[in-house]
């Protein structure tokens, strides 16, 4: 049967990697063309490049690094940021890319996910459902880094991309970006019991546990995490070593010796 | 070191860019092209494609392009390679949005992937494919035999001995196809890490020296 992925996701404010915090701050942390080729050596399943400035600064989807990155990618690439039109997701394919991610433009031109499923397939279209605490304790979706307000529940945005031809979520939580406090579990239970697409669990990653939490009991297809693969080489490696300790289903494609690893009492590999 | 040259069909759908990465990471000369006449100076036919089955057809009709592959891959023999709606394109028809006619290069049609409460659709992600053991293609592959797939029809094939190897997802159904100088994989080895890279060269391997 299909296998659980691992999917790092590289952030990036133009053509520098950064580091997020509740969508808020971003600190540096190198290029992307070096991240590329540190994780397609280092087990990942696929890779996802997210430009988030773009939309909030007006910019056009970056396509020159998507060329750049597609170059030494031999695993499945999705770019999103600042997606607008067909166009856009036209230029992205053929720059290298496999799938796109659209934000924004999910709840601002929702036909955008029909049109562009019509032209290019339901599985080019990802789309990623940020969501946080509102004032009244409620989940809300929220665009534009966690900044602008949709009224919308995760999950009622969730059916309605379903339905436009979406073929994979992203489930982001803001409130856990960075805090390595794990995934929101119950959220991305909520959604993944509620749709027939793939939902990919984003967001919260401190400990490896972590990822093997986000399948076992959010149930999600792929599990994904930009911070914690960002200060620690061959963390993508461990990750995959703790996960199939465990005993999940994933793809094993370097030369260790997953089974020697071992995991100390919060989890870190030794 | 391989000399082949591999010429790629570019007929506005698919990721032309990673399959051209990988040929020219494996050291071939590479031409992406659309012209007819390119293609019938070719050594090797790759025919990419993501998308739907309609518009591909209609795509390769409109640029002039069903001719000359046929004339090169059934009348030159020259040597095929489809990839993911590339492969799907020579059933004899697709059951994707409508009834649509394909190349008709190898007997089958292609359906839907069975829905099923307990398995999402598409079928995205690595999976372990089953070979039928008619040649060496997927020996010595150490860690296990996972390629990357994402597609929501499969290929249904009418005569068991075109199927080079299966997977599975909630059914059994076709991975590979191979028939004469034809194959063709539904996973795409261009985005399928090590073993893509490995399935690319020996297939080159097979083509620059037939056994």
């Amino acid at each position: 049967m299909v296998k659980f992925r691992l999917i790092p996701t590289i952030l990036l404010n133009d053509y520098m990697i950064v580091q997020s915090f509740k969508f808020e701050k971003y600190l540096p942390i190198g290029n992307v063309e070096t991240a590329i080729e540190f994780f397609n050596n280092w087990d990942v399943d696929e890779i996802v490049l997210l430009d988030i400035m773009a939309t909030k600064k007006g910019r056009l989807p970056n396509i020159d690094i998507v060329e750049k990155a597609s170059v030494g990618c031999f695993v499945p690439l999705t770019f999103g940021g600042g997606i607008k039109t067909v166009d856009d997701i036209r230029n992205i394919i053929r720059a290298g890319a496999d799938k796109v991610v659209i934000g924004a433009e999910a709840v601002r031109n929702p036909n955008l996910i029909r049109d562009g499923a019509e032209r290019f397939g339901d599985q080019c279209m990802t789309v990623s459902i940020d969501y946080k605490m509102n004032a009244q304790q409620e989940p809300e979706v929220f665009i534009e880094n966690g900044k602008l307000a949709t009224g919308l529940h995760p999950l009622d945005l969730a059916k309605k991309v379903e339905v436009l031809g979406a073929g994979e979520i992203l489930l982001y939580s803001i409130d856990r970006d960075g805090s390595r406090m794990g995934y929101d579990l119950e959220m991305i239970d909520m959604i993944s019991s509620s749709v027939g697409i793939p939902v990919v669990a984003c967001g919260g990653v401190g400990i490896n546990r972590h990822f093997a939490e986000g399948i076992q009991k959010g149930h999600a297809q792929a599990v994904a995490a930009g911070n914690i693969f960002n200060h620690t080489e061959h963390s993508t490696i461990q990750a995959k070593a703790y996960m199939v300790q465990k005993g999940l289903d994933i793809r094993l494609s370097s030369v260790v010796n997953y089974e020697e690893f071992g995991f100390d009492h919060i989890d870190r590999a030794y | 070191m391989q000399n082949t040259k591999v010429t790629i069909i570019d007929y506005g759908m698919g990721n032309i860019k990673s399959v051209s990465n990988a040929f020219a990471f494996l050291g071939c000369q590479v031409e992406v092209t659309s012209e007819p006449a390119v293609v019938d100076a070719s050594e090797c036919i790759v025919l990419p494609g993501v998308g739907a089955f309609g518009d591909a057809m209609q795509n390769l009709k409109e640029l002039d392009l069903l001719d000359a592959l046929n004339r090169q891959v059934i009348e030159q023999k020259t040597p095929f390679l489809g990839i993911c709606l590339g492969m799907q394109l020579i059933a004899d028809e697709s059951e994707e949005k409508g009834l649509h006619k394909g190349l008709g290069w190898i007997k089958g049609r292609v359906v839907p992937l069975k829905a099923d409460p307990s398995l999402r659709i598409p079928h995205m992600g690595w999976n372990e494919i089953l070979p039928k053991g008619r040649d060496r293609f997927f020996e010595d592959y150490h860690q296990g035999l996972n390629f990357y797939f994402v597609h929501s029809l499969y290929f249904d094939c009418e005569n068991v001995e075109d199927v080079h190897s299966t997977v599975k997802y909630g059914t059994e159904f076709t991975a590979s196809v191979k028939k004469d100088n034809i194959f063709a994989v539904q996973f795409h080895p261009e985005r399928s890490h090590h073993n893509g890279l490995r399935l690319l060269r020996t297939y080159l391997d097979s083509i620059a020296c037939p056994e």
